[in-house]
C-alpha cells in the first residue's frame, strides 16, 4: 500500500512536470512538426535547408497553406514561422537583432508604421530586393515605401490596408437609415465629415444599446490613411501640427468624441471584441484585413447581417512588408521564398483565404473572396470596392517616429476627450505634450 | 602560496621571541627543513590548496553569472544613460553628458511616474499586510481542514500575472464589467476605471492585492506557529481575550517577520510592471490616456521599447536603482532603530 501510494505521488509528479513541459513547448512552437525540423536547422541531416520567417499577428501564409505547397515544390526545403503576437513587441526584438546581426529570421516582415525606420536605419541590414524582382508588379507607392534614396528596396510589399465602412444594415434599417450600399457610399463620399453627419442622424432614432461608430481613434485612423500630408514632409521633417491631414482626422474624430455616437472602445482590446460579438456598434472603418477580425469576432451571429460600403475617400490603412537580413544564413534561398510569397498569384491566395488585400495589383483582376466571407457580408462586391480603393490611394510620407506618434495621438489625446471628457483642446495639447516626449525635445 | 608563508612565518617570529632556544630552533628547523617524500607533499599541497580554494569555486557561478547579467548590463546601462542613442542606431552613440538626467527631471512624467509608483506602493502594500496579518490570524485557529485552505490562500501568487490581469481587465471594463453591474444595484453610475484618475490606480492595486496577500498571509501564519504557546496560555490566565492576545502577543513576536514582508513588498511595489502594462490594454505602456497609472517600470519601458529613446530610458533604470538605495537605507535605518526600542 505504502509504496504504491508513493509511486503514484510520484507518477503523479511526473505527469505533472510533462504537462508543464509540454504546455511551454506548445507555447514556444504552433507547428506539429517544427521539433524534427529544428533539428536540422542548418540543413545537413537530411540535406534540408529549413527557412524561419518572423511574423507579427495574422499574415495568412500559413492559413492560406503557402508554405506546404511551397515545401512540395521545394522539397530541399522546409519552413517554419515564428510568430510574434504584438507589434509593439516584435518590433523592438527585431531591430535589436538586426543590429546584432544575429538571431534574426531568414525573412523579417516590417509593418508600414516602421518601414521608414528600417529604410531610413537598417537598409545595410537587409538585401537589396529590388534587384531581384521585376518593381513594376507593385504599386508605386507601396514600392517607394521600401526604397530608400539610393534605390535599394529592403523588403517586398505584402498587404496593403484599402479602407471602406463596414456597416450593419440591420441596425441602420431600425434606425431608419438608407441601407443599400451603393446609395449609402454616395451620401458620405468625398468627405469624412459626411459621414459623421450621418452618425448625428444614427443616433436619433439608434436601437437602444448601440452606437454609430466603435471608437473615434478608428474614424481618426481612417482618415488620416486618406490624406497625403501626415506626420512628416518629403524630406523627414516632423510636420504633424501643422499638417493638414492630422487636422482634418483630428477634427472628425472630435466631433465623434463629443457627440455621443461612439462606443467608446479601445481597438484590440478585449472589450473591443465583444463589442463586435454584442452588436453594440453599427459601423467600423474596414481596412481590407479587418474583415477577417470582424468574422471572427462577430461570429455566427452577424452573418449576413454586416455589408460593406465604399468609404468617403480612398485610404490606407496598415499593410505589411517582407525583406531579407544579411545576417540569415540562407540568403539565397530566403530571396527565392519571399519572391515567391510576395508574388500577385500568392498574394491572391492570401486574399481568397484571409481577405488581406494585395499591393500587386496583377492580381486584382483574378481575385475571389472566400464564399464565406462573401455571404457574412452580404454579398457585398468587396473585390471591386477594395480594388477601387487601392488604386487611388494617394502616396503618403512616413517618418521615424510615425507609429509611437499615432499612438500619442489616438491614445493619449483622442482617448482622453472620448473618455476622461476633456475638452478637444485639452485633449490637443495632451498629444503635443506627449509627441514632445516622444520626440525627445 | 599563503601556506608556505606561514610556514615561513612561524620559525621567525618565535626566532625572534627566542633567539637560540632549542625548542624555537627545532621548529624553525622543521619548518624550513627538507620536504616530506614527493607524492605525499603534492597530495597534502592538493589538500591544502583545495580548501582553500574550492568555496571560491562552488560560489563562483553566482558571481560569474552576476557579472555577465547584473554588473555589466548595469555598468553598460551607466554608458547609455550618457549618451544619445536610438533603438535604430545603436552604433551610433553621441555624448550626452548629464542631459539625459536633466531631461528627466524636468519631464513631467517622470514625475509622474514617481507619484504612481508611490501611491500605487501606498494603496497596494498597505492593506495588502494588514489583510495578510488578520487572515494569517484566522488561519492560526484549529481549523478543520486547515490545508485546504492553506492552498487556496495561495492560488492566487501562482496564478501568472498575465492570466490574473486579463481576468480583472474583463471585471474591470466599463462597458458590461462585473463591477459596474454590481454597483449598478447600490445606485452607482458605470465607472470608467481604467481612464478615471483614481479608478486605474485602484484597479492595479487590487490586481496587485490579490496576487500577494495569500503570499504574505503564509509567511505570517509560518511565524504565527513558531510563537510558543504558553505565552498565549499565561496571557489567557491573565484574562486576555483573543483579540487583547493577537495585540500584546502575536504582533509583537512578529515584528521581525513583519518588517521583512515590509522591505520585500516595497521593493516588489517600486518595480510594479506586469500589472500597468497589460490592464492598460493596447499601448499599455503608457499607463492610462493621462499616465494615471504609468509607474516608474512603464515609464522606462515606454521610453526605451515603444520609443526607442534609450538613453533616456537608461537615466531611468539608473535613476530608479538609486531609488532602490534609498529606500534601503531608510529600512536599515527603521530595522536598527526597532532592534534598539527592543
Amino acid at each position: 500500500m505504502r509504496t504504491s501510494t508513493r509511486r503514484s505521488r510520484r507518477l503523479g509528479a511526473i505527469a505533472a512536470v510533462a504537462a508543464l513541459a509540454t504546455g511551454l513547448l506548445a507555447g514556444c512552437s504552433s507547428d506539429p512538426d517544427s521539433g524534427s525540423s529544428d533539428a536540422n536547422n542548418g540543413g545537413d541531416a537530411k540535406g534540408k535547408t529549413t527557412l524561419s520567417v518572423g511574423t507579427f499577428g495574422v499574415f495568412g501564409y500559413k492559413q492560406a497553406g503557402l508554405y506546404d505547397e511551397y515545401m512540395k515544390q521545394h522539397p530541399d526545403i522546409s519552413i517554419k514561422e515564428n510568430v510574434t503576437t504584438r507589434t509593439d513587441v516584435y518590433w523592438p526584438k527585431t531591430l535589436t537583432r538586426l543590429q546584432a546581426g544575429s538571431g534574426t529570421d531568414d525573412i523579417q516582415a516590417i509593418e508600414v508604421g516602421n518601414i521608414t525606420e528600417a529604410v531610413q536605419t537598417q537598409a545595410d541590414k537587409f538585401v537589396d530586393l529590388g534587384k531581384e524582382v521585376d518593381k513594376s508588379q507593385w504599386l508605386d507607392w507601396k514600392l517607394a515605401q521600401a526604397t530608400n534614396k539610393d534605390g535599394k528596396t529592403i523588403a517586398l510589399g505584402t498587404d496593403i490596408g484599402p479602407m471602406a465602412i463596414c456597416y450593419r444594415k440591420d441596425l441602420f434599417k431600425k434606425a431608419g437609415l438608407e441601407t443599400d450600399r451603393t446609395k449609402l457610399a454616395a451620401q458620405w463620399k468625398g468627405d469624412w465629415a459626411k459621414y459623421v453627419d450621418l452618425g448625428k442622424q444614427y443616433m436619433k432614432k439608434a436601437p437602444s444599446g448601440t452606437k454609430f461608430v466603435d471608437s473615434a481613434s478608428s474614424v481618426y485612423n481612417a482618415a488620416l490613411g486618406g490624406e497625403s500630408q501626415r506626420y512628416y514632409d518629403k524630406d523627414g521633417n516632423v510636420i504633424w501640427d501643422k499638417s493638414t491631414g492630422v487636422k482634418k482626422s483630428w477634427n472628425a474624430a472630435m466631433t465623434v468624441a463629443t457627440s455621443d455616437m461612439s462606443a467608446k472602445l479601445k481597438q484590440f482590446d478585449p472589450t473591443w471584441d465583444q463589442g463586435f460579438a454584442k452588436g453594440s456598434f453599427a459601423t467600423v472603418a474596414c481596412p481590407a484585413w479587418m474583415m477577417g477580425y470582424i468574422q471572427e469576432k462577430s461570429g455566427d451571429a452577424g452573418k449576413g447581417k454586416w455589408d460593406v460600403a465604399a468609404a468617403p475617400t480612398a485610404a490606407n490603412w496598415g499593410g505589411s512588408f517582407i525583406g531579407v537580413p544579411t545576417a540569415g544564413k540562407h540568403q539565397k534561398e530566403a530571396i527565392a521564398l519571399a519572391k515567391w510569397l510576395t508574388a500577385p498569384e500568392q498574394q491572391a491566395k492570401v486574399f481568397a483565404k484571409q481577405a488581406s488585400f494585395p499591393s500587386t495589383p496583377a492580381a486584382y483582376d483574378t481575385l475571389k473572396p472566400a464564399t464565406a466571407t462573401t455571404s457574412y457580408f452580404s454579398d457585398a462586391p468587396i473585390t471591386q470596392i477594395f480594388a477601387d480603393s487601392a488604386k487611388t490611394i494617394p502616396v503618403q510620407n512616413f517618418g521615424t517616429k510615425d507609429q509611437p506618434i499615432g499612438t500619442a495621438i489616438t491614445d493619449v489625446g483622442i482617448l482622453q476627450v472620448e473618455q476622461k471628457g476633456k475638452s478637444p483642446s485639452q485633449g490637443w495639447n495632451a498629444a503635443k505634450a506627449e509627441i514632445k516626449d516622444v520626440l525627445g525635445q | 602560496m599563503t601556506s608556505s608563508k606561514q610556514a615561513l612565518a612561524h620559525p621567525a617570529t618565535s626566532a625572534d621571541a627566542a633567539p637560540g632556544s632549542q625548542p624555537g630552533a627545532a621548529r624553525g628547523a622543521q619548518g624550513r627543513g627538507t620536504p616530506p617524500p614527493g607524492p605525499d607533499s603534492w597530495r597534502s599541497r592538493l589538500y591544502r590548496w583545495d580548501m582553500k580554494a574550492s568555496p571560491y569555486a562552488f560560489i563562483a557561478p553566482f558571481f560569474i553569472f552576476f557579472g555577465a547579467f547584473g554588473l555589466v548590463p548595469l555598468l553598460y546601462t551607466a554608458w547609455y544613460s550618457l549618451h544619445n542613442v536610438q533603438l535604430s542606431g545603436l552604433d551610433h552613440q553621441t555624448w550626452a553628458g548629464l542631459d539625459n538626467y536633466k531631461n528627466l527631471l524636468s519631464s513631467e512624467f517622470f514625475w509622474n511616474a514617481l507619484e504612481n509608483t508611490f501611491t500605487i506602493g501606498v494603496i497596494s502594500t498597505v492593506p495588502q499586510l494588514v489583510m495578510a496579518l488578520g487572515i494569517a490570524h484566522l488561519l492560526n485557529y484549529r481549523l478543520r481542514g486547515s490545508t485546504v485552505w492553506r492552498v487556496v490562500m495561495l492560488t492566487p501568487y501562482a496564478t501568472s500575472v498575465a492570466a490574473a490581469t486579463l481576468v480583472f481587465t474583463l471585471l474591470y471594463s466599463w462597458d458590461g464589467g462585473m463591477i459596474n453591474w454590481l454597483l449598478h444595484f447600490v445606485g452607482v453610475d458605470p465607472i470608467n476605471w481604467r481612464e478615471s484618475d483614481w479608478g486605474g490606480q485602484f484597479a492595479v492595486s487590487s490586481i496587485v492585492i490579490w496576487r500577494w496577500t495569500g503570499y504574505n498571509a503564509l509567511i505570517y501564519l509560518a511565524a504565527m506557529q513558531a510563537i510558543p504557546a504558553d505565552l498565549y496560555e499565561s496571557a489567557a490566565l491573565d484574562g486576555a481575550g483573543r483579540w487583547q492576545q493577537f495585540r500584546h502577543v502575536t504582533v509583537p513576536m512578529l515584528r521581525p517577520t513583519i518588517l521583512f514582508t515590509v522591505v520585500v513588498s516595497t521593493i516588489g511595489a517600486t518595480q510594479v510592471f506586469g500589472e500597468p502594462l497589460l490592464f492598460g490594454g493596447v499601448s499599455g505602456s503608457k499607463g492610462g490616456s493621462a499616465h494615471q497609472y504609468q509607474t516608474l517600470g512603464l515609464y522606462m519601458y515606454d521610453q526605451g521599447w515603444t520609443i526607442g529613446n534609450l538613453g533616456k530610458a537608461s537615466a531611468i533604470a539608473w535613476t530608479m536603482f538609486l531609488i532602490l538605495l534609498i529606500i534601503a537605507v531608510i529600512n536599515l535605518l527603521v530595522t536598527r532603530r526597532l532592534r534598539k526600542s527592543q
